[in-house]
């Protein structure tokens, strides 16, 4: 903008700036009094710190973890596991998607499949998974995979479907093919869906992976878990659990950070 | 002037699952080259349908359609299609937009894409060739759809209500626009409309279909001054005497 900005602007702009700082501060400050109180009342035996933990505790585990080089072990196996389930659930979902949007028949007949495949519970395919594919990495990042899959069909496909039809009609009376339509129009309509739906991802990628590693795991983050849980040792489920919550914010910034990246363009 | 298009007898039935609707029964009509003609009737009557038969979106039950002297699913058209809301791509810029025919219809050759651009200066879009449409107000986003249209240089113009979106002084002002490039441009068009006011004051020639299913009620040729501009043809008397006309013909249609 080539004109200085006005009195009211400014002080508009200024006004939203101190807003945003008002915000995250009130964030981190419910973060930090939640933490303090939690380890308070551990110190102070109001809770029950063998059965509650408490920061100090936590933070002493993911240390000590960290120091005897289980933790590295432990985190890349199970971001290993989930970005595999990931990207493949995500590619293979578009292409699906892909696929059901270019044949009308095709979608038809699959369509109750895919309401009744959506619908199970993933979990329950556990054992089977696990004979098919053996007690492994194999089976986990399967277990992603499939959790992942339906929901990136579903959603793409929707977002595919709902191209708006007078653009369809525009690139049809300029006689474009389905290639055309489908390069020009549908695939750049459906950027934002695209991107919703590796949000959604993220988050079914992890359960995959954790489900998957609560089944059969000999490592990684969900194997801590329940093995903590296994000998009472509820200071490692903690602590796993924030590690798998850093873990799983992380990898939405970085589809937040693609977002900027391609929207902006 | 020799007919750039012919409709012989053409009925169409749309066929459901839920049955049968015949939109167009036995309609036959001309369109000279060069002509500017305005179809107008009643709403639902087939006005819509019509051009989607001359586009070659859809084709006809019976009866036969010539375009250029041919069979129209025969021939390569080059048919230009306006739609009532403009279509701009949001992820496009306008000139991205406005180019978008050639990419469809690979025409690669440089001086098509020059001509484009050169349109977008003509008419005033000019400043605005690397913005995107959201940038733009209704009625110059109708202005590059109609460039859009323009940009792959068809024989043929269809409009299908392509003011309806805007508000009534935007119409006004777009209308009187677009009827200066299209002559400027000397193109035949063929305008569908609700409109009474906007068929006189842009048409050579009005056709007025009957209800559905759709057949020509009337047609009347406009003997206005060439030089008058859409927003003067209004101020004349003859304007109202034939929108009276007009009227009482659509409620009689
Ligand atoms: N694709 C279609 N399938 C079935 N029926 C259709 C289809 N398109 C239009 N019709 C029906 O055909 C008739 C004529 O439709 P058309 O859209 O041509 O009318 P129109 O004169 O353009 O209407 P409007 O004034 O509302 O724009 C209507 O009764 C409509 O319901
Ligand atoms: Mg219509």
């Amino acid at each position: 903008m080539p004109n200085p900005l006005s009195k009211e602007r400014k002080s508009y702009l200024k006004k939203q700036k101190y807003n945003k700082i008002f915000i995250t501060v009130a964030q981190f400050l419910i973060l930090t009094i939640l933490i303090g109180l939690w380890e308070l009342f551990a110190r102070l035996n109001i809770i029950d710190s063998f059965l509650m933990s408490s920061p100090s505790q936590i933070s002493k585990t993911i240390i000590s973890l960290f120091k005897s080089g289980e933790l590295g072990k432990h985190i890349f196996t199970t971001l290993y596991e989930t970005l595999l389930g990931f990207f493949i659930a995500t590619a293979l979902g578009t292409i699906i998607a892909l696929m059901l949007w270019w044949s009308d028949f095709l979608r038809k007949v699959l369509e109750p499949y895919i309401v009744v495949l959506n619908s199970l519970p993933k979990i329950a395919l556990g054992p089977i998974i696990i004979v098919w594919f053996g007690a492994g990495t194999k089976s986990i990042v399967f277990m992603a995979v499939l959790i992942t899959i339906i929901v990136t069909i579903i959603t793409m496909l929707n977002g595919f479907l709902s191209t708006d039809s007078g653009k369809i009609l525009l690139m049809r009376s300029l006689g474009a093919s389905k290639v055309q339509i489908l390069l020009k129009l549908v695939l750049p309509s459906s950027l934002e869906t695209f991107i919703s739906s590796l949000k959604i991802n993220v988050g079914m990628a992890w359960i995959g992976s954790i489900m998957g590693e609560y089944l059969v795991s000999k490592q990684g983050i969900g194997y801590l878990i329940v093995y903590g849980g296994q000998v009472f040792r509820l200071d490692l489920v903690m602590a796993s659990t924030v590690i798998l919550c850093a873990l799983a914010s992380l990898m939405y910034l970085g589809v937040s950070l693609l977002e900027k990246l391609l929207i902006k363009k | 002037m020799d007919d750039i298009l012919k409709f012989k007898n053409v009925s169409l039935i749309y066929q459901t699952s839920v049955g049968e609707t015949e939109a167009l029964k036995n309609l036959s009509f001309t369109v000279k080259k060069s002509e500017f003609i305005s179809i107008i009737g009643p709403s639902g009557c087939g006005k819509t349908t019509v051009l989607s038969l001359i586009a070659g979106l859809i084709k006809q039950s019976s009866g036969e359609i010539i375009y250029k002297g041919k069979n129209l699913s025969e021939t390569d058209k080059n048919i230009g299609y306006m739609l009532q809301r403009d279509e701009l791509f949001p992820w496009r810029n306008i000139e991205r937009n406005v180019t978008l025919p050639l990419e469809i219809k690979k025409i690669k050759d440089k001086s098509a894409r020059e001509r484009a651009i050169s349109l977008v200066e003509k008419y005033g879009l000019g400043e605005f060739l690397k913005h995107r449409p959201s940038s733009l107000s209704g009625g110059m986003r109708q202005r590059a759809s109609l460039i859009r249209t323009l940009s792959f240089n068809p024989d043929l113009l269809l409009l299908d209500e392509p003011f309806s979106a805007l508000d009534s002084q935007t119409r006004l002002k777009v209308s009187d626009d677009v009827f200066k490039i299209i002559r400027s441009e000397n193109k035949t068009a063929i305008l569908v409309t609700h409109d009474i006011s906007e068929a006189i004051s842009m048409s050579d020639r009005i056709i007025v279909l009957t209800k559905r299913p759709a057949q020509v009620f009337k047609e009347h040729t406009l003997l206005f001054d060439a030089s008058l501009t859409p927003i003067s043809r209004r101020e004349r008397p003859e304007f109202s005497k034939l929108f009276d006309v007009i009227w009482k013909e659509l409620c009689n249609a």
